[in-house]
């Protein structure tokens, strides 16, 4: 009588082995960007910026039912920002109160494979930091009033925004195949310069697998870049040749049309 | 067309650019200003960051300044010796103003201030001149002739101690109030972006009694020195001077300013004051409306080092 019971509890560990060898717990995701630095040029208004990326080790069924998403990130440097907020005195609007936050991304713009809520819950997107309204925004001083810091928090959000640097855009990654997907994401024309970071997140059935990042650089090309950086390193002769400039421009303008 | 300004960090229409500095050059030569004072306030009504637009209005009224300077030199209009006291006034002046200019734009109240200077210097110049010029055309229209004021002998001015002559203006007064005189101007320059020749002309002749013909030249001469050093203390200071957007305004400028001063010689100077009052009592009111409405949104968002 020991024998079979032993048999059958052998049978069993083998078939919760079996079934738990069956669990796709191996699925990845792998992105690439078609450039590694963007440049800013004169004319710059705005560009499409295009992600490919594809899955590992895809479980056929769950994908036939396209139960696989995607959400695509990307988050631009962080820097200090100081909001501020106006009253009115003496009858003018006038910046009464501020709050200064620390490391908030200058741009932040995501790209989903559907609608949000019909990828996985606002409690999972709240865990991962994900989604403009969970980018993470902390003060430079912790002891700030819960309560100003909620309104500030707000109106920080949602400034950025309606500059169009915090976005969403469901249906921005499409599926080429079953395993690779192209992500669409929109840099604004007033996009910051600096290192982004791209993000790609694959859920399975609302679950969260697996995360991966990769770098990007956004610069201004050439002069624009060469004036920017010069502005800034060599200040005192930028300002000395911003004179020249002018100078040279008020003489050769007395030159032309005296000529006339 | 659009061009991206480095320093503003933003895309902007080439040619609003080109013919804003047109409009403001043609003006500056129909009525023989500077146009700073015109430059800042439109720069700011195109969203160009109030602290951009000060400090590249006061690179641009170089050029202008420069252009207008070199025809009075070659006519001799000009005293330099006057020009460069009130200029070593400048320069100290314009330090305390870029001083000023950083610490309200760390305090944020930045743009509300030099909307304020606007609105009060505006306001005074383009209402004393409105009120002036309209009684020019009454009299004008009664027949008699217009009278100039006839300078008096002296004022209180004449009384302060350091005395100085200075020739080619034919005055010998303290140079204290020139000193003073420069200062103030230095000051306006480095906060408000302006070349400050609406302050300038009057005072040299009504305080200090120069002779109207050297007036415009030597307040050119000095606004171009205190225009340079403005731009190269805002540029190491606060990296703010946008040299792109100060050429686009430039070229325009330079060309607008030729024609203009075709079109003033044709009008009747009272009747051009008139309407340069108006037109400056216009951006006054501008100014001023923008700080009494609600604006869209309550809150705004600085960048960078607290």
């Amino acid at each position: 009588m020991l024998l079979p019971r032993a048999l059958l509890l052998l049978l069993v560990t083998a078939l919760a082995g079996k079934a738990h060898a069956q669990e796709p717990v191996d699925e990845g995701i792998q992105i690439g960007l078609s450039t590694d630095r963007v440049s800013i040029t004169a004319d710059f208004a705005g560009a499409n910026l295009t992600i490919f990326g594809a899955l590992e080790s895809v479980d056929p069924l769950i994908s036939r039912q396209g139960r696989y998403d995607v959400v695509v990130v990307l988050e631009g440097p962080p820097r200090t920002v100081v909001v501020r907020k106006k009253t009115r005195v003496l009858g003018m609007w006038i910046n009464t109160q501020s709050v200064v936050f620390r490391d908030v991304p200058a741009s932040y713009s995501v790209a989903m494979t559907r609608q949000p809520q019909d990828i996985t819950t606002s409690a999972n997107y709240r865990r991962l930091a994900l989604r403009t309204e969970n980018v993470h925004l902390q003060p430079l001083d912790p002891e700030e009033n819960a309560s100003t810091l909620a309104e500030f928090t707000a109106a920080l959000r949602a400034r950025k925004e309606a500059r169009g640097l915090y976005v969403e855009y469901a249906g921005g990654v499409q599926f080429l195949s079953r395993t690779l997907f192209r992500a669409t994401l929109r840099l604004a024309p007033n996009v910051p310069v600096g290192t982004h970071r791209a993000r790609a997140f694959l859920f399975r059935n609302g679950v969260f697998v697996e995360e991966t990042s990769a770098a990007l650089t956004i610069r201004k090309a050439g002069l624009e870049q060469r004036i920017f950086e010069y502005a800034h390193e060599e200040s005192f002769l930028y300002g000395l040749a911003a004179v020249f400039v002018a100078i040279v421009t008020g003489w050769l303008g007395r030159l032309v049309f005296r000529k006339e | 067309m659009g061009i991206y300004l480095p320093i503003a960090e933003m895309s902007v229409n080439m040619v609003v650019l080109l013919a804003m500095g047109g409009a403001v050059g043609f003006l500056s030569g129909m009525f023989g200003v500077g146009g700073g004072f015109l430059v800042t306030p439109l720069l700011i009504f195109y969203n160009i960051p109030p602290a951009i637009a000060v400090a590249t209005g006061a690179n641009q009224v170089i050029a202008s300044s420069f252009s207008g300077a070199l025809a009075h030199f070659k006519r001799g209009t000009l005293d330099m010796k006057l020009g460069g006291v009130l200029l070593t006034g400048g320069v100290v002046g314009s330090s305390i103003g870029i001083y000023v200019f950083a610490y309200l734009r760390s305090l944020g109240q930045l743009d509300l201030i030099v909307s304020l200077l606007y609105v009060a210097f505006l306001g005074a110049v383009g209402g004393l001149m409105l009120v002036e010029s309209v009684r020019a055309i009454r009299r004008a229209k009664g027949g008699q002739a217009a009278t100039l004021r006839r300078p008096g002998q002296h004022n209180w001015i004449h009384r302060l101690p350091l005395k100085m002559r200075f020739r080619a203006s034919k005055i010998f007064v303290s140079v204290i109030p020139v000193l003073g005189l420069g200062a103030i101007i230095g000051f306006l320059a480095s906060i408000m972006g302006v070349g400050g020749g609406f302050i300038m002309v009057p005072a040299l002749i009504y305080l200090l009694k120069v002779p109207t013909n050297v007036v415009i030249g030597t307040s050119l001469f000095q606004i171009i020195f205190v225009a340079a050093f403005t731009t190269v203390v805002h540029s190491t200071a606060n990296q703010t001077v946008d040299v792109v957007l100060a050429f686009l305004l430039m070229v325009g400028g330079v060309a607008g300013a030729q024609y203009g001063a075709r079109v003033g010689q044709k009008l009747r100077g009272e009747q051009l004051r008139a309407l340069l009052a108006v037109l400056v009592l216009a951006v006054a009111l501008r100014l001023a409306f923008d700080l009494f409405v609600r604006p869209a949104s309550l809150y705004s968002l600085a960048t960078g080092a607290v």
